[in-house]
This record gives C-alpha cells, sequence and structure tokens, in this order.
C-alpha cells in the first residue's frame, strides 16, 4: 500500500479527497474487514474504502499501478451481467485480453495457463458450467441499479 | 432435516471439490440439500467495490426467491456468499424503503428474514460420531476472514480467537495446534490480478501452520482453498520453500471421520494430494 | 381578620419600567386582609428593609408579601429582616412581578393587572401561612470511611486530627489500596511503600481512627448527621488481639503455591497469609478457598505451631453496626480485565493482544510487583514464562482506554505517565535493554510531568512509536507486536521478551451496590457522582456523604490525596455544629385520617416516609431529616393526608380561587 489506510481516512476528513481516490492502497485493499472489526471509535474503514473505489471506478481515478484489480472486478460484473452466475473461463479470457490491452506483458498472458491441464485433470474447468434459466432477470437487476 | 442450499459461483466452478465433499458429508449426517432455484452470483468482492446497489441486490434476488419458495434458513458453503446474503438480509429488514426499492429491482417481495448459515454451523446441529476417528491428523484451523467479519454481520464465534471448528475435530478424534493466523486474509479474490500478495499472505500462513507442528490446514472457505492449495505451489517457489502441506476442507475431515474414503470426498482433486494421516 | 402588609418593589426600572408600581401598590391596598401597602425603588435595600421592619411594628402585620424578585434571591433577606422585627419568617412571602411579569411582558396595562393578580393571589398564599420553626437534626460527630487506600488514608487521618472519631472500613486484609503495590511514583519517584507506609502505620496507631480490615458494607440507614452502617467483618480465622504477626504459622503451612492477590498473580502466597510484610494490622488471614482444614478438616499444622493459640477455625462473620454522622466513600480502582471474562459482554475484547494466552503480555500492576524491590522476583525483572530478562519489553497505551467501540469512552489519565515511569525503571534495570512504547497521545498535565516524559525518552533512551498495536502473537519464543508509527506512515513490528498493556482505569467491583448502599449516584461507568463537576468535585446529592480519589474517577497520587483532605474537610464542617439547620418547608403526614397504604413510602425518592405503629392504628410518617419537600407524596395520597408546609394544598386552592 502506498499510504495506509488510517493515513486514506485521514486525507478524506481533510478536504483531500482526490489524493485519496487516486491511491493505490484502495486497490491494494483486500476487504478482510480486520480494519473495521479492531478500530475503537467505530470507523468502518473497510466500508470508506469500497466507497472510495466505487468513485474513483466511476470517476476514472484510479491508480495506474493497480488497473488490473478494476479490469478483474469490471470484467466479473460484465461476467455476471450476462450469465447470471459465473463463467469463470470467459471470465478469465475477458480478463486477460482486457489487461493485455491495457499493458501489454506476456508473461501475465501466460502465467495461469499451466494450470490448466491440472485444473482439466481434475476437472475443474467447465466450458459450459450450468447456467441461470432467466438470464433476463439479471440484465434488468443490473440496469435497475445503473451497473 | 432439509434445508435450504446456496452453492455459490464458486462451487460450481473450480471449487466444484468442496461442493463434492459437502454433498457427501452432509447426506451422510441426514441432510437434505434443497438448491436454491435459478440462484444468481451474491456480487462477491466485484460487486460491493463497484456498485452498492447492486452489493445489496444480488444477494437481495437470492433471499426473495428464498423466502418465495419457503425457505426459512439457507445453508451457503462459501463464507463470501453467507457474508453478503447476511449483510443484505440485516439491511433489507432493518429499513422498510430498502425493502420497497429492492423488491422492485429483484421484482420479487423481500423482507430479510432468511437465517443463512455457514458450513461450521450446520455441522454444528448434528451429532457427530466418528467411525473412523481422525488420528494422526494435527490440524491447523484456518478461518480466514469472512467466517467471523464484520462480527456485527456474521454474528459468528469470536473474531480474534475462534474455536468453532477445534471443536467439531475434537468431536472426530483430532488433534488441533494453537498458531498465529488463524484470522489472518490469505488475499481473498486477488488470486487472479494480484497474485503476488496472495502467494506472500499464502507462504506466512502455510509456514506458521507448519512451525506450530501442524500437519494439515483446515479451511471452510473455497477461495482460501484455491489461494493456499491450488498456489501453494506457486507460493512456495517464490520462497524456496516446499510446503507439501494438505489444505483440507472441513466437510472433507468430517466425511472421512464417518467413513468416507478421499476419493468419495472429491480430496484427490486437491492439488496436494498427499494424505496428512494414515 | 389577617393583617397582611404588601411592599411593592421598583427594582429600579426593572418592574417599573413594565407595570406601573404604584398603580399597583394602590389597587392591593383593597384586597381584603391588607392592612398596608407601599411601594419603594428598591425594596431589597437597608432603607427598604427598614420599611418592612418598621410596617412590622407599626402596623402589628401577621403576615407580609413582597412583591419584588424571585424568591431565590431575596426570600432569605427579607425573612431575615421580618425576624428582626419579631415576625415569624415563614409568615413571609414573595410575589414574582420581575422573572414572572415586568421581564417577560412589553404591553404595560396587561403587565399591570397581571402583576395585581399575581399579589392577590400571593396574599392569599400569606392568609394560609403557619409560624414554623427550623428543623434541628442532631448530628453525631463521627465520621466513617469506606476505603483504605491512599484517599481513604488521609481522609481519615484529617478528620482524626480535627478531633473526630473515624471508622475506617477495608475490604482487604490490610490498608494501603494499590498504592502499597506499586514500586515507585511517578514524578519524583519516591518508592511508594516508603512514603506510604508511614502513614499506613499512623493510621493504624491513630488513637481516633477505629479500623476494620476485612469487612464490607453491608447495609446504611439513616440520613446525615445520623446514619446506622452495618459493617460486615468477614472471618478471619485469626484473633488478630492475641496475635502477635510472629509468621510462625504461613511459615509452615504446606499449601505454597496460592496466586498471590496482592501481586496480581506474579508471585505466590500461602492459605494463610499476610498480603505484604508491611501490612496494618500486621495480622494473616486465612483463605477459606484453600485452606485444606476449613475445607476438609485436615491439616490444621498453623494451630499448633502458633505460640499464641491465635487462630481460631471456628471463626464466623460478624456484624457490627457503627453509628456515624458522615460518610466518605474513597473505594479507589481496578483495572479492565481485557478477554472475554466481564460483567457486561460490551466490554469484551482484545483477543488479537493475546493477554491470558501468552504469559508474557501482562498488564501495568503485574509489572508494577515485578519491578518492586519487596515484589515476588526481589525488584530483578524476571519475566513470567521462564524467569529470563527480557532484553526487548514494549509498553502499549490506551488499552481499552478511549474505545468508544467498548463503551470505555474516556481516558484513564494516568497512564501515559505510568508508561514512561515503566520505561525508565526498566531501561535503570536492563542497561543493554530495549524500552518500546506504542502511543496515540501523551497527556502529562501536572507538574514537572511532561518534562518526565521527555526524560524517558531523552535520557533513558525509551523508543516511542505513534500509534496502535494491532497484533500480538509468538513466534520463535519472541512475541511479536505489531503496530504503526504514523507519524512517519510505517508500521513498525518489533520482537519483544515482554509486553506491558496499560488497562483501562475502571472503579472497584461492587461500586455499583455500595453506591445504593449509600444512596448516591453512579455514571454509566460506575464512577461516582459528585454535586457538581466544577464547584462541588467531593460532595454528592445525598447529604452527608461524600467521595473522594478514583472511586470518582481516574486520577494520581496527589489528586486523590487531595480530594481525600477535601472531603475530610466538608466532614469537619458538617461537625462544626451540634445540630444541623434544616428548612421546616417540608412534608407532614396526618395520622389520623393516614390509611396507612404507604404509596407514598414507596414513591418518596429520599426514602424519608417511615412506618409507624400508633396506639389504635398504623400510620406513615415524614422523617424531617430527609425529606426535601418535593411533594411526590402529597400528589399520590389518596386520602389527601399528606401536605407540604408552607405550600398546602388549602393554599394552592386558594391562590387559584382568588384568580378566578
Amino acid at each position: 500500500m502506498d499510504i495506509a489506510p488510517n493515513q486514506v481516512i485521514r486525507l478524506v476528513q481533510n478536504g483531500q479527497k482526490d489524493r485519496a481516490l487516486r491511491s493505490a492502497a484502495i486497490w491494494k485493499c483486500l476487504s478482510c474487514f480486520t480494519c473495521s472489526s479492531r478500530c475503537p471509535q467505530n470507523v468502518d474503514c473497510a466500508g470508506v474504502l469500497d466507497a472510495l473505489r466505487r468513485t474513483a471506478a466511476a470517476e476514472g481515478m484510479h491508480a495506474e499501478t493497480e488497473t488490473r484489480t478494476l479490469i478483474f472486478n469490471t470484467a466479473f460484473l460484465h461476467n455476471i451481467r450476462r450469465h447470471g452466475r459465473l463463467n469463470e473461463i470467459e471470465l478469465i479470457g475477458l480478463f486477460k485480453t482486457r489487461a493485455m490491452l491495457a499493458d501489454p506483458d506476456l508473461s501475465f498472458l501466460f502465467k495461469d495457463a499451466s494450470l490448466a491441464p491440472a485444473l482439466r485433470q481434475k476437472r475443474k474447468l467447465h466450458l459450459a458450467p450450468d447456467g441461470v434459466r432467466d438470464r433476463d432477470v439479471v440484465r434488468r437487476i443490473f440496469a435497475r441499479c445503473g451497473a | 432435516m432439509a434445508i435450504g442450499y446456496y452453492p455459490g459461483c464458486a462451487l460450481r466452478g473450480s471449487s466444484n471439490d468442496y461442493e463434492q465433499s459437502v454433498r457427501v458429508c452432509l447426506k451422510a449426517l441426514g441432510a437434505e440439500l434443497k438448491e436454491l432455484d435459478d440462484w444468481i452470483c451474491c456480487g462477491a468482492t466485484a460487486a460491493h467495490s463497484l456498485n452498492e446497489k447492486l452489493s445489496v441486490a444480488l444477494p437481495a434476488r437470492n433471499l426473495a426467491i428464498a423466502e418465495r419458495d419457503g425457505f426459512d434458513e439457507l445453508f451457503a458453503p462459501c463464507p463470501m456468499c453467507s457474508m453478503e446474503l447476511m449483510k443484505a438480509a440485516k439491511e433489507i429488514a432493518a429499513d422498510s424503503r430498502l425493502r420497497e426499492e429492492m423488491a422492485g429491482i429483484v421484482e420479487l417481495p423481500v423482507t430479510g428474514r432468511t437465517k443463512i448459515l455457514n458450513l461450521i454451523q450446520l455441522l454444528e446441529r448434528f451429532d457427530l460420531k466418528p467411525s473412523k476417528p481422525l488420528d494422526g491428523i494435527i490440524a491447523a484451523c484456518y478461518y480466514g476472514c469472512l467466517l467471523t467479519r464484520p462480527a456485527s454481520i456474521v454474528g459468528f464465534d469470536d473474531p480474534e480467537a475462534p474455536s468453532s471448528m477445534e471443536t467439531i475435530l475434537a468431536k472426530l478424534g483430532a488433534k488441533t495446534v494453537n498458531w498465529n493466523f488463524r484470522t489472518e486474509c490469505c488475499g481473498a479474490g486477488k488470486t487472479m490480478c494480484d497474485e503476488e500478495t496472495v502467494l506472500d499472505l499464502a507462504h506466512k500462513i502455510l509456514s506458521d501452520a507448519q512451525r506450530s507442528g501442524a500437519n494439515c490446514l483446515v479451511v471452510a472457505c473455497p477461495m482460501c482453498h484455491v489461494n493456499l492449495d491450488m498456489k501453494q505451489a506457486a507460493a512456495g517457489k517464490r520462497f524456496g520453500v516446499d510446503h507439501n502441506l494438505p489444505v483440507y476442507y472441513l466437510s472433507d475431515l468430517v466425511g472421512m471421520a464417518l467413513g468416507f474414503s478421499p476419493a468419495e470426498l472429491g480430496v484427490d482433486r486437491h492439488f496436494v494430494v498427499r494424505l496428512a494421516h494414515g | 381578620m389577617a393583617r397582611i402588609g404588601v411592599f411593592v418593589c421598583w427594582c429600579g426600572e426593572n418592574i417599573a419600567r413594565t407595570v406601573d408600581v404604584a398603580q399597583v401598590a394602590e389597587e392591593a391596598a383593597n384586597i381584603p386582609g391588607v392592612r398596608c401597602s407601599v411601594h419603594y425603588k428598591y425594596m431589597c435595600s437597608d432603607p427598604g428593609q427598614a420599611m418592612v421592619r418598621e410596617k412590622i411594628e407599626g402596623e402589628r402585620l401577621d403576615g407580609v408579601v413582597v412583591a419584588s424578585c424571585s424568591p431565590h434571591m431575596h426570600l432569605k433577606t427579607f425573612r431575615r429582616a421580618a425576624a428582626a422585627a419579631g415576625l415569624n419568617p415563614y409568615l413571609v412571602e414573595m410575589a414574582n412581578i420581575r422573572e414572572h411579569c415586568s421581564w417577560v411582558h412589553h404591553d404595560r396595562e396587561a403587565a399591570t393587572a397581571k402583576a395585581l393578580d399575581i399579589i392577590r393571589m400571593t396574599v392569599e398564599k400569606c392568609k394560609y401561612d403557619r409560624a414554623l420553626e427550623p428543623i434541628r437534626v442532631p448530628v453525631t460527630r463521627r465520621a466513617m470511611v469506606i476505603g483504605g487506600g491512599v484517599a481513604g488514608i488521609q481522609a481519615a487521618l484529617d478528620i482524626a486530627d480535627a478531633g473526630y472519631e473515624v471508622v475506617l472500613v477495608e475490604k482487604e486484609p490490610s490498608i494501603g489500596g494499590k498504592m502499597a503495590g506499586l514500586s515507585e511514583t511517578f514524578p519524583t519517584l519516591d518508592c511508594s511503600q516508603c512514603i506510604l507506609t508511614p502513614r499506613m502505620v499512623e493510621a493504624g496507631q491513630h488513637p481516633r481512627i477505629k479500623l476494620h480490615t476485612y469487612s464490607e458494607v453491608e447495609s446504611v440507614d439513616g440520613f446525615v448527621g445520623n446514619f446506622t452502617v452495618a459493617v460486615r467483618k468477614k472471618a478471619r480465622y485469626v484473633d488478630i488481639d492475641k496475635c502477635t504477626g510472629c509468621g510462625e504459622c504461613w511459615n509452615v503451612c504446606p499449601w505454597k503455591k496460592i496466586p498471590s492477590e496482592f501481586d496480581y498473580g506474579m508471585g505466590f502466597r500461602r492459605a494463610i497469609y499476610i498480603p505484604f510484610p508491611q501490612a496494618v494490622p500486621a495480622r494473616p488471614v486465612i483463605d477459606k478457598n484453600s485452606c485444606a482444614k476449613l475445607l476438609k478438616g485436615g491439616c490444621g499444622i498453623c494451630a499448633k505451631k502458633c505460640p499464641r493459640d491465635a487462630i481460631r477455625f471456628d471463626d464466623t462473620d460478624q456484624i457490627v453496626e457503627e453509628r456515624v454522622g458522615a460518610i466518605v466513600a474513597a473505594t479507589g480502582y481496578s483495572l479492565y480485565s481485557i478477554g472475554n471474562d466481564q460483567p457486561d459482554p460490551k466490554y469484551q475484547g482484545y483477543g488479537e493482544y493475546g493477554y491470558g494466552v501468552y504469559k508474557d503480555v501482562i498488564d501495568g500492576l503485574q509489572f508494577e510487583r515485578l519491578v518492586s524491590a519487596s515484589g515476588p522476583t526481589g525488584g530483578e525483572l524476571k519475566r513470567p514464562s521462564d524467569g529470563k530478562t527480557p532484553k526487548s519489553v514494549v509498553f502499549v497505551s490506551c488499552v481499552g482506554s478511549r474505545d468508544n467501540a467498548k463503551g470505555i469512552s474516556y481516558c484513564s489519565k494516568i497512564c501515559c505517565m505510568y508508561v514512561a515511569k515503566h520505561a525508565m525503571l526498566y531501561r535503570h534495570k536492563v542497561h543493554d535493554g530495549e524500552a518500546h512504547v506504542f502511543y496515540m497521545d501523551i497527556r502529562a498535565g501536572g507538574k514537572g510531568y511532561d518534562e518526565f516524559v521527555r526524560r524517558a525518552i531523552e535520557q533513558d533512551g525509551a523508543r516511542y512509536h505513534r500509534g496502535r498495536v494491532s497484533r500480538i502473537y509468538e513466534e520463535d519464543g519472541k512475541l511479536i507486536v505489531r503496530g504503526a508509527d504514523t507519524l512517519s506512515g510505517t508500521p513498525v513490528t518489533v520482537a519483544a521478551d515482554m509486553v506491558v498493556l496499560a488497562t483501562a482505569i475502571r472503579p472497584a467491583p461492587g461500586i455499583e451496590s455500595l453506591a445504593q448502599k449509600l444512596n448516591i449516584g453512579y455514571d454509566e461507568h460506575g464512577f461516582l457522582l459528585e454535586s457538581h463537576p466544577k464547584l462541588r468535585p467531593v460532595e454528592t446529592n445525598t447529604a452527608g456523604v461524600f467521595i473522594c480519589g478514583a472511586a470518582h474517577g481516574p486520577k494520581d497520587i496527589p489528586e486523590s490525596v487531595a480530594q481525600a483532605s477535601a472531603a475530610a474537610s466538608k466532614v469537619a464542617v458538617l461537625f462544626a455544629n451540634q445540630e444541623l439547620s434544616r428548612e421546616p418547608e417540608i412534608a407532614r403526614i396526618n395520622e389520623q385520617t393516614c390509611a396507612a397504604c404507604y404509596a407514598c413510602y414507596r414513591a418518596c425518592p429520599y426514602h424519608a416516609i417511615e412506618q409507624v405503629q400508633l396506639k389504635n392504628k398504623r400510620a406513615a410518617r415524614v422523617n424531617p431529616g430527609l425529606c426535601m419537600g418535593c411533594g411526590t407524596c402529597v400528589a399520590i395520597c389518596p386520602s389527601k393526608s399528606a401536605d407540604i408546609e408552607g405550600f398546602t394544598e388549602q393554599q394552592i386552592y386558594s391562590m387559584v380561587e382568588a384568580l378566578a
């Protein structure tokens, strides 16, 4: 993390929201909720960082070094909108493609490919996973949420 | 007993070994899992990171289906799903305007009254009598994040010193160790987009478990399993260590104590297939 | 026919600007029962008061109505003036035509009419006034101090030195409190026991101090000047008059490994024990939960060894009744216990620090015993797990304090100072040791206090990190402390040999029940409530009960001593007269019409109603020493037997009718 979570909160308190929004810290966050759990002032630190992520993504202000995380999450939602449930192979495909377009890096492209045979052999790779019957309602839900 | 069942995307994807294990073990205990009709993804990390309304609506849709189909309780083996479902249920139950709004979005009435159970809570309801006690198992129970946090939402066990898994394992005849990183995050959904962080964390967790004398790790979360099992070799390689530590789902150990073979439980489909005992 | 004098005041322009005072005085003369009606610019002045006195004597008045300001201002003034002229002061009434009239209205005509109405009502009230005498309450000039720590000892010594007898009640086997267990005190680094034990001895030997140790207050009855307190003297199983404190008994007791309360578990004691060598009284006590003879009938070696035959296995608790006129509560503090065993689940937490899991994570009082020269390790710093000398110690501030998530919102005040002290003492003992302090803020407001903390940093080399500790765990025999330094914005991890947690100051356990017995208030944290936070810090809202020391709130030794002397001076003021005087405008009950339903007894917030047996019936009776004249009994009495002197129902109704 380039800045610590307490510093992110401090920046927001001090009216320096932009620095917080542009930080890598908010994307490095794992949403493990340890911060909110321990805070003696009951500050929902994890919730604040969530809100900053949403704003940074919506405003296109995300830190450049953390683009991959944003791309992954966006691709994830795209995948759910289409299928209602996660289609892993399609997600990986979309994620890798978009990540490569943003930042070409062949080693990244092929990094997880080595696991594919093992996953196949262990019957963990599903080319056509069981799907949701009513996909239209999923699309409507997404639309109503502005997503 | 019959109970509503929400598998979640991971169990239908590359963590289908978890589902296999859960189904075998619960069937043997006498639980009938009634899968929620046409359930959809809970939204996971992506939804709450990018769209607040969606992060409530996706779980709300599932809660609405559960209510429509008469389920008072829903069993969700993945803690990400169970936490998101509980969070949405709590918010909806407390706010009548949100209830109305969600009903409009998900096209079904929803009140948030459904009770969500994780794997440990479900197993606690059974009188576990092992036919093959787990002698030789020295387990480091790993809870990760979302089983016990946020405490105000999940209200389960002690977020700093949980013991519910240890209690179950003791009933199965297994030994457990006291170790340091029971609730430290494994890297969660960052496996694809920030692998380095995941490998760092996985290495620390696996090392501490081994240092404490454990011969296996036990988890109740598919993401944790991926980060600690599928990525174990990569984590070890990064630090020049061969951990070779089996990572079991809690349902694996329950199943093996009830007499099932590892293959029947899908344990042979883990990446670290060495057995810790016998 | 009444002969009431009406005195209308201009109050300069305050009243006269809005009310036509002359007209009011003229019209008031026509009210039936009014003998004379005059006005003056400043009734409260000397000439004004002289006017009142002249009229009382000249017109032989039997009642006075002063139409001016609020009775809060000058009722006493006019009552004194009337008394000087020979009129009973309780026949004087005030009609408030300032705060209730001229200060809140603009319309002169309407205000003038209203002023006349107010006067008319007050004249009617005055007609029914009775001549009353102040209530005299006898005072037992003997005090009780509950709690024998430094505050209790100071208060007891001050009151006793002023010439009054003091009963000092202490629940531990010895007086001395927390201070007796400290090593050195900030900012002077005086040896704590060295400065306290002379006071302890003085209190133990003072001719006017009666000591009840190993005793607790069982019940409190009565009222200011007249308390009856039942004290339970717990069974010691040792006759302290025969015993000489020679120590033969505890030297032979075979039960040696009982965790010592005085050492907070850092050392051991026997089943028959003296808490520390300088105990006052220096007499042992038998722990009935550990003694084999008391539990199962075996052993009994101590009794055989005792050269004075002072052991009494058949001892029982005794209840002693003490009559006192004033009570001082000085019950001190206890430390927040961390972990999941709490009186209220909201206090549970801090599992991430491993207190109770790792032996070398201890609290501040435990550390005091480890560095104390008279402690279980003889003043050598040895850590609890293996007795090794720790080469790296981490001190964590604010554990529990200032934690709104736990509901302990306050600052415990003394920890910043004692943490600096601990760091210094550690560095003095272990020259090559590292002392790390994790803090959020430094609170060092007393004389020489900030300099003390700077000394710890600049001269004694303590490393201060501004940030909290998130986790403590064990790795390879070291305690890994993960914290932060927000000033540099970096995480800080220390591999320590020992960790000392500065835990929150809480009031002593059982404080709520004692406060209820004393009928005094306590706040949401249990600390005893003072009458006024600024101006009356040692008095309570219950007359005759005073508070001092940490029972009132976290504070250090100089503040506790100052408050103790303050409480003692309040007691001395109370005892300065043989009797207390109370205003007589209190409730009285007509015992003939009273139906003894005792609704008033149940409703009275001051427990001022007594149930009495008359010759042919039962009735309720008001205790004039306790009644505050609130009127609750009057409102609740179904037979209209209760009434307030000076505010009777007849008076109130007559005032209402006068308006109609």
